[in-house]
């Protein structure tokens, strides 16, 4: 593409100023307190399907939200118009909807005394990620691709190879003197390769690679590659019979499992009694060996900020870095400052921000600290087991911890990777899953804001063809 | 089911054109603009939405958030190629610039003209309520502190609530290349309910809810905020004595209504026509083959009056339809929106649907259902011997390459010499798309739409959806619970 998205002059707007306006307007109109957000950005997204660009997507847009309270009263509105009148609706909008929520003693900014941002460059923003010019873009794409499709004849459709690019602006303002922003930026490539078999058996797979920067991004070449083995390998899947065996949760599907413990220590799912963690602080809730940390403030080695990094909260609370579960002891609920009053605790500054509605629990770099054992020497252990690649389904009840999901893997047999599996389902209890993890590979790796090791947990079920007899 | 409402809605081509300061004369020359590089076909997709959500937490009205954005998307199509801008700023400069960017997905000098518009008149599925959306905060309030209400009257193992209304309405205006014009204005509303219930050391959670694309009137019944509340205090409850689901291949009956999800996963997205243009669907092919039992006829259906997943006209300004997907187990017919209709040589179904103004259109379901069977319901329980009687389902997921499908159940009971007894816990169920829906062996005559709770994802777009189903009975699927 020739040219690129608007230079938009608005980003000349100073959107600190903007964010700083509206939450004094608010004040004026009456609110006891204010905070405003404002969000801009930019996307730049192409595929390129057998060597043909099927789609080619660019632009921009940008939002104001605000967020008002009238004494313990809230109410919070949103818009896409920043002009005069459109300001001027958000915060009378805004008063009137506060005047029919009712008080609710825990509602409220954070105190003065706790706001605060990370000082110095994170690296959250690199401008090379619109550096390659239009055709470069689209060449990334069909490179990926290309290369998937050459790794093997069995390889004859695919979905595309495809490279994205975007960048974001935030800001935060709010009546208690917090005023902050950052800009963030994301490059990308993937690939999503079909392969059919011998009895004309489809499957599809695909892999990525994502950055901060445009120069951290693994090759097209690798992408590609990688993605023609994931779906290779998915090749005369069959089912198994139900039946008890280990599990060997590859990196890529055992992050899901640590979003789930997340999601089951956040404050909100914590003071309401709905989660199999509540009243758990300070218990053992898992193997010794297990500890997760959620860190707002981590640094890829590649010395760009991890891609769950940022100087402050959705409160304006300075980012940190939170043991989740400390060899196997639940140490720390994950709160923002609301959850935190309930709860009568200190925010783990872990506010998620929207444009509108109230603040939500969000994470940073969540992830479980490696273990010593290769993947291999973890498979190499079982006599039989299910080395699983792919998770399908929303069977995850965090209230009683219940898990029943569709997978899709490789079946082990005597410390060995055979036959492609699918169709069949593994269930368990998260709460026993929790405490019957047996093996903790070393092979964790940042490729988004979640990551894990590979993991092995005993005592799960799998069943596919056949009812059990137990 | 029900027929469209004869009288056409109005057109909305004055509300643009006022609000924003769009004339015919920009919409022409944005797709001039946009057919400079020698694109084929060029759409311009105008939204205008403003949303509301209230909820109710602890008998407290906590939260009240409103929302308004407003943007144009403009699509370009080259051959197979599909090329994409948007803006937020409607200005003539912006949405000029937009027609540009996106024109660039040809290369050469123009060779379509823009066609004259012509508005046809729609269908009106949802006649906007009278003042029924110049909200009554007050009228919106009470639904939920009712809802609120019910379910802590409902058993005192009920230790939370949440209550919480939504409501959204929706402005669209299409102007295309080929001379289409329309314009929709699309309300949307949900009441949901949330309950947890606690009983000693067991926590359980449950949930409902209903809406549509109709007024507050639509709350009454098995949808008012008493019946939600009770539906969801009564799952809560049910779960505190529920044993673990069985693991394994059984027989499985599926009750009306929201169940109807398995038609959703097992054969509505395989039978989307990108994937089949594509060939990267497990039905790619199958078109006039058995993919189902005899017993099974499947539509998709934008034409039922106030559905949650109903429209006048999908979002490329094409009037939606019923389409026969599977008659008599024989697949018919794919979901087609403009592109794929063109390059397949087959019918616009009129199913190219859309997130927003930010996203490219797809072909997408709308009201996905199984026509009714002639079967009691209490014989298709009564037949099996030993199995899973699943009523209420979260969400589903599946792989379209390989047809694999999972959808969860949410409320189930084991069935033991044709009798309903025990409940047991969360568990999900898989199948083969192209396969599952041959072992139906029984259809019930209780045909039933769900109550307007479905939100389907694809791509990263969603969009509201309906399902519905009689009560069906299915020889084998695998049901994924622990097994002991």
């Amino acid at each position: 593409m020739a040219e690129a998205a608007i230079p938009s002059s608005e980003s000349a707007v100073d959107l600190e100023s903007l964010a700083a306006d509206v939450v004094a307007l608010a004040m004026k109109a009456g609110a006891t307190d204010a905070e405003a957000v404002v969000r801009e950005g930019d996307e730049f997204s192409v595929n390129v399907r057998m060597g043909q660009v099927e789609t080619l997507k660019e632009s921009g847009s940008r939002g104001l939200g605000l967020r008002v309270f009238l004494g313990k009263r809230s109410a919070s509105t949103s818009t896409s118009d920043l002009t005069a009148d459109g300001i001027r609706q958000l915060v009378n909008g805004a008063m009137a909807l506060g005047n029919v929520t009712e008080e609710d003693p825990f509602a409220g900014l954070p105190e003065t005394a706790e706001f605060g941002s990370l000082k110095g460059d994170l690296h959250l923003f690199y401008d090379d990620v619109y550096s390659l010019e239009g055709p470069e873009r689209i060449e990334w794409a069909r490179r990926a691709e290309t290369a998937a499709l050459a790794v093997d004849p069995r390889i004859t459709n695919s979905d595309g190879g495809s490279f994205d690019a975007a960048t974001g602006r935030m800001v935060l303002a709010n009546s208690r003197g917090f005023v902050g922003g950052y800009r963030t930026s994301y490059a990308g490539v993937s690939a999503a390769p079909l392969a059919k078999d011998a009895n004309g058996q489809m499957q599809r797979d695909g892999w990525w690679s994502s950055a901060r920067s445009f120069a951290h991004l693994e090759s097209p070449e690798a992408v590609g590659e990688e993605a023609a083995r994931r779906t290779l390998r998915r090749l005369g899947a069959r089912r198994v019979p139900t039946q008890r065996v280990p599990i060997v949760f590859a990196p890529e599907v055992a992050r899901s499992l640590i979003g789930s413990v997340f999601e089951a220590a956040s404050g909100d799912s914590i003071w309401r009694g709905a989660s199999f963690l509540a009243g758990r602080l300070g218990t053992k809730i898992a193997a010794t060996n297990l500890t997760i940390v959620d860190d707002n403030t981590m640094m890829l080695p590649t010395g760009a900020g991890g891609y769950g990094t940022s100087p402050f909260d959705g409160e304006g609370l300075p980012s940190q870095r939170t043991v989740v579960v400390e060899e196997g002891v639940l140490r720390n609920y994950l709160l923002n400052t609301y959850t935190a009053r309930k709860l009568g605790m200190k925010s783990t500054h872990n506010a998620s921000r929207g444009l509108a509605g109230t603040p939500g629990i969000g994470r940073g770099n969540l992830y479980l600290e490696p273990g010593t054992l290769t993947s291999d020497e973890i498979i190499r252990d079982l006599s039989a087991g299910f080395y699983v690649t792919s998770l399908m389904g929303f069977g995850t009840n965090i209230v009683t911890g219940d898990y029943s999901r569709g997978a899709t893997g490789l079946w082990i047999e005597n410390g060995q990777l055979t036959h492609a599996v699918e169709e069949v389902t593994i269930a368990g209890n998260l709460a026993e899953m929790l405490m019957n993890v047996t093996a903790i590979g070393s092979d964790l790796e940042f490729r988004g804001a979640v990551a894990s090791p590979t993991l092995r947990i005993d005592g799960m079920t799998v069943a596919g063809a056949e009812e059990s007899s137990y | 089911m029900t027929i469209p409402a004869a009288s056409p809605a109005p057109s909305l081509k004055r509300y643009f054109f006022e609000k924003f300061g769009i004339t015919e004369r920009l919409l022409e020359r944005c797709l001039g603009e946009a057919l400079s590089a020698g694109g084929d076909y060029a759409d311009l997709y105008f939204e205008s939405v403003t949303a509301t959500a209230l909820g109710v937490d602890e008998q407290i009205v906590k939260s009240a958030s409103q929302g308004t954005s407003a943007g144009c998307g403009i699509r370009v199509l080259a051959g197979e190629r599909t090329g994409y801008a948007y803006t937020d700023n409607l200005s003539p400069e912006r949405l000029l610039h937009a027609a540009k960017t996106a024109a660039l997905i040809a290369s050469g000098p123009a060779k379509q003209p823009v066609q004259g518009f012509t508005e046809a008149p729609n269908a009106d599925l949802y006649p906007v309520p009278l003042g029924g959306y110049d909200l009554d905060l007050a009228a919106r309030l009470e639904l939920i502190l009712r809802a609120d209400r019910a379910a802590r009257a409902f058993d005192n193992r009920v230790v939370q609530v949440r209550a919480s209304y939504s409501e959204e309405l929706r402005r669209i205006l299409i102007a295309a290349s080929d001379g289409a014009f329309a314009s929709d204005t699309q309300p949307l509303c949900r009441l949901n309910v949330f309950v947890i219930a606690k009983d000693g050391a067991i926590t359980t959670k449950g949930s409902a809810g209903g809406g549509g694309r109709a007024g507050l009137d639509q709350f009454v019944g098995s949808k008012s905020p008493e019946g939600l509340a009770r539906e969801a205090a009564r799952g809560a409850i049910l779960q505190l004595g529920a044993v673990p689901a069985p693991a394994g291949e059984m027989e499985v009956v599926l009750g009306p209504g929201w169940p109807g999800i398995l038609l959703h996963e097992a054969v509505g997205h395989g039978l989307e026509a990108d994937f089949n243009r594509k060939k990267t669907s497990a039905f790619t092919g199958l078109i006039g083959q058995s993919v189902a039992s005899s017993k099974v006829t499947v539509v998709d259906n934008g034409t039922m009056a106030g559905r949650r997943g109903s429209l006048n006209v999908d979002d490329e300004g094409s009037p939606t339809q019923e389409t026969v997907l599977i008659e008599g187990g024989i697949l018919k017919g794919y979901l087609s929106d403009k592109l794929s209709s063109r390059l397949m040589g087959c019918a616009n179904t009129g199913s190219g649907r859309r997130e927003s103004y930010q996203s490219i259109p797809m072909p997408r379901m709308t009201n996905t259902y199984m026509l009714a069977g002639d079967d009691d319901p209490a014989d298709i329980l009564r037949s099996v011997k030993h199995g899973l009687y699943a009523v209420n389902f979260g969400g589903g997921q599946v792989d379209i390459t390989n047809g694999k499908f999972v959808f969860s159940a949410s409320e189930a009971y084991l069935i033991e010499d044709g009798k309903i007894t025990a409940p047991v816990r969360d568990a999900t169920l898989i199948g083969n798309g192209p396969e599952a829906l041959k072992h139906v062996s029984m259809v019930g005559h209780d045909l039933k739409l769900d109550e307007g709770i479905g939100t389907c994802g694809k791509d990263g777009q969603s969009v509201p959806v309906g399902v519905g189903m009689p009560t069906i009975k299915l020889d084998k699927i695998t049901v994924g619970g622990t097994g002991r």
